[in-house]
């Protein structure tokens, strides 16, 4: 049963990553270095669109990509935890050690 | 004294006296306290250390500089040392700290059951390491000779007491603390500046926006990258946003500065201090807002250092240039030659008949100057250069003294000294480590950003893939990932030294391999060393089964 539960939990885990890096890899090295002369056609404000994809833009990306994976590790952790037993007691003697530490 | 050195005497004696007084407040005990500060620190304040830790001399004082000669070409070093960060948060940092122990060395020596693989990871650990550190230390003598005007030995001699003193004493514990404060210091001297220059050029206060803004008018009105590429062009040098280097170069250096920055250890051991994966994950992503910060400012800097620096100098009368023109040319950093003898400035893209070189370090730390910004901004910019380059030493030796006390000595060598010699060794190798990287500081090798670039590759070519494969492949073993990396690091090492000091002259795409410079060949480093690793792993027995029992184990939620 626990077998069961760690391949699905790094299942799932791998499709997150698999889905960020791929948003990742789009915005830094498609939009950013590939397409940016291309981009650079559209305008808006000041910016040539390539041009702010490359100093601006993906920055910006990749901090909503580290949150958006912290929220939905989070969610993962939760649904798996209430599933396997073991887990979730061990879990719940660690988590009253770190609580003080962050609030979540 | 003039009122800039006083300025600069009260800002950075009083941001030392606040790191000392965080070290004597926070010694360490135990090993435990001295490699991961105990393991306890708060999600916020080790996302503001490893921020801090992160942002070396190289982003504080070279990075906007070199994005203003580079133009758009300078977003491989935005994007390569953001974009690493989403490698680091999502395929290491998690499940690094399940694995739970001190440093990156422990983690290829375990996984891989070997002491040759924890012998090659010390060694690749301490040499990216004093790469590293080598840049620090010179981006702390500019600084110290230039607003104190004191000579660089002496400068760095200071500097390195100053590290000496609260690394020796609190290790890991005392280094995440005055991180914290150091990051504080560090953003607020690289922000203030920017928004006085970005509120002056453009009237409107965040740099980021004012990057895309209308210059006011008595800057020429007209949107600033536009009037940028204007100046550039007339000038005879390329359009500011247009990109000259090849594209697979860009492409290739930014892949390698972000192997490379998933890579480093004194980044990677940051989040051995947090007290849960859960918490490793959080911080990561504090880390990266704090750093982004100063990245998408740095590009704004850029704009306005560069287009304030071409209208102040070009065709001016030598004589009349503003005060800080001749003080930067005191140290030489600013070089002026009237070749055709007019009393004037021509700064042209001409190579024959431009008058004018300017070390693009100094872009910075000059900026407030050329902006005729009030004498303590230009004071406080001192204390950040000095916060950011002294932060990351401290996390770069630190890496170094752990390598030698634990991985080397308790862990490889003499597994019987108690936890009372290991933290004595620690605290020697920490004083050996500052004393060969004061050397270094005081007889630089290069320029501070390239510098660390290499450090960069040579991390993305050996711990990048060894440890992600060791985290994802549960079939990687002790041959492949031992092969891997050292055919990764010595191709990158070997084709770094080749072009850069065996054959300098022959550097040019021409002769490079696929046209990648030496900053880029890190990615083909780490392709390299995954591809040797996953060939030989093939024809080599499976680890055994409680390894793979520990593989399982990171990868399981929680805890």
């Amino acid at each position: 049963m626990r077998d069961e539960h760690a391949r699905a939990y790094w299942k799932a885990n791998v499709r997150i990553l698999t889905t960020l890096l791929s948003i990742w890899f789009f915005v830094s090295f498609v939009c950013g270095i590939l397409l940016a002369d291309f981009l650079d056609n559209f305008r808006f404000a000041g910016f040539k669109l390539g041009f702010w994809i490359a100093q601006q833009g993906s920055i910006y990306v990749f901090i909503v990509l580290i949150i958006v994976y912290v929220f939905w590790m989070d969610r993962l952790d939760a649904r798996y935890q209430t599933n396997s037993k073991a887990a979730s007691l061990k879990a719940a003697n660690r988590e009253s050690n770190t609580d003080e530490e962050q609030p979540s | 004294m003039s009122s800039v050195q006083l300025w600069t005497y009260l800002f950075i004696g009083l941001s030392f006296g606040l790191y000392i007084a965080i070290a004597i407040w926070s010694r360490a005990g135990s090993t435990h306290e001295f490699y991961v500060a105990g393991g306890g620190v708060h999600p916020v304040a080790n996302g503001m250390a490893t921020a801090a830790d992160w942002m070396s001399a190289a982003s504080f004082i070279s990075m906007a500089g070199l994005i203003s000669f580079l133009g758009r070409d300078g977003t491989f070093y935005l994007m390569g040392w953001t974009g690493g960060y989403v490698l680091l948060a999502l395929l290491l940092a998690p499940y690094l700290r399940k694995f739970g122990k001190f440093t990156v060395p422990d983690f290829i020596g375990d996984r891989y059951y070997s002491r040759s693989a924890r012998l090659v990871a010390i060694f690749c650990a301490i040499s990216v390491s004093f790469v590293y550190v080598c840049g620090q230390m010179q981006g702390a003598g500019i600084v110290f000779s230039r607003f104190l005007e004191v000579d660089i030995t002496t400068g760095v001699i200071i500097g390195m007491t100053v590290v000496f003193f609260y690394a020796v004493l609190g290790g890991m514990k005392g280094i995440t603390y005055t991180q914290v404060a150091q990051y504080c210091v560090l953003i607020f001297a690289y922000m203030v500046p920017a928004i006085f220059i970005s509120l002056m050029m453009t009237g409107n206060p965040i740099p980021q926006i004012g990057f895309g803004s209308e210059l006011t008018p008595e800057y020429g009105g007209g949107y600033l990258l536009d009037r940028l590429d204007n100046i550039s062009e007339q000038l005879g040098f390329a359009a500011y946003t247009e990109g000259q280097r090849g594209t697979q170069d860009v492409f290739f250096i930014t892949a390698a500065l972000m192997f490379g920055t998933a890579g480093l250890p004194h980044v990677i051991i940051r989040f051995f201090t947090v007290p849960s994966v859960r918490a490793a994950r959080t911080s990561a992503a504090y880390a990266l807002v704090f750093i982004g910060l100063l990245y998408t400012t740095a590009p704004a800097v850029a704009a306005f250092a560069k287009t304030n620096l071409m209208n102040t100098v070009n065709n001016a009368v030598y004589e009349e240039l503003p005060e800080w023109f001749f003080t930067w040319e005191n140290t030489r950093l600013i070089t002026f030659d009237d070749r055709n003898g007019d009393g004037r400035v021509q700064y042209v893209g001409d190579p024959a008949l431009n008058e004018l070189t300017v070390n693009r370090d100094i872009m910075v730390l000059a900026n407030p100057e050329i902006a005729g910004l009030p004498d303590w901004v230009v004071a406080l910019v001192a204390a950040g250069a000095l916060a950011a380059a002294l932060s990351t030493a401290a996390g770069l030796l630190l890496v170094i003294s752990t390598a030698v006390s634990h991985d080397l000595l308790k862990r490889s060598l003499m597994p019987q000294i108690t936890e009372k010699q290991e933290l004595r060794y620690a605290r020697i190798a920490i004083f050996v480590a500052i004393l060969i990287a004061g050397y270094f500081g005081i007889n630089p090798p290069g320029f501070v950003a390239e510098v660390v670039a290499f450090a960069f590759g040579l991390a993305a070519a050996s711990f990048f893939p060894a440890i992600v494969l060791g985290i994802f492949y549960k079939r990687m073993n002790r041959q492949g990932a031992i092969a891997g990396m050292i055919a990764g690091f010595s191709f990158t090492a070997f084709y770094i030294i080749y072009f850069k000091f065996i054959a300098p002259e022959l550097s040019t795409p021409a002769h490079w391999l696929f046209g990648i410079s030496p900053e880029g060949i890190g990615t083909m480093g780490t392709l390299i060393n995954t591809a040797v690793a996953l060939t030989i792993c093939r024809f080599t027995p499976a680890p055994p089964r409680d390894i793979q029992q520990m593989v399982e184990e990171i990868r399981l939620p929680g805890h």
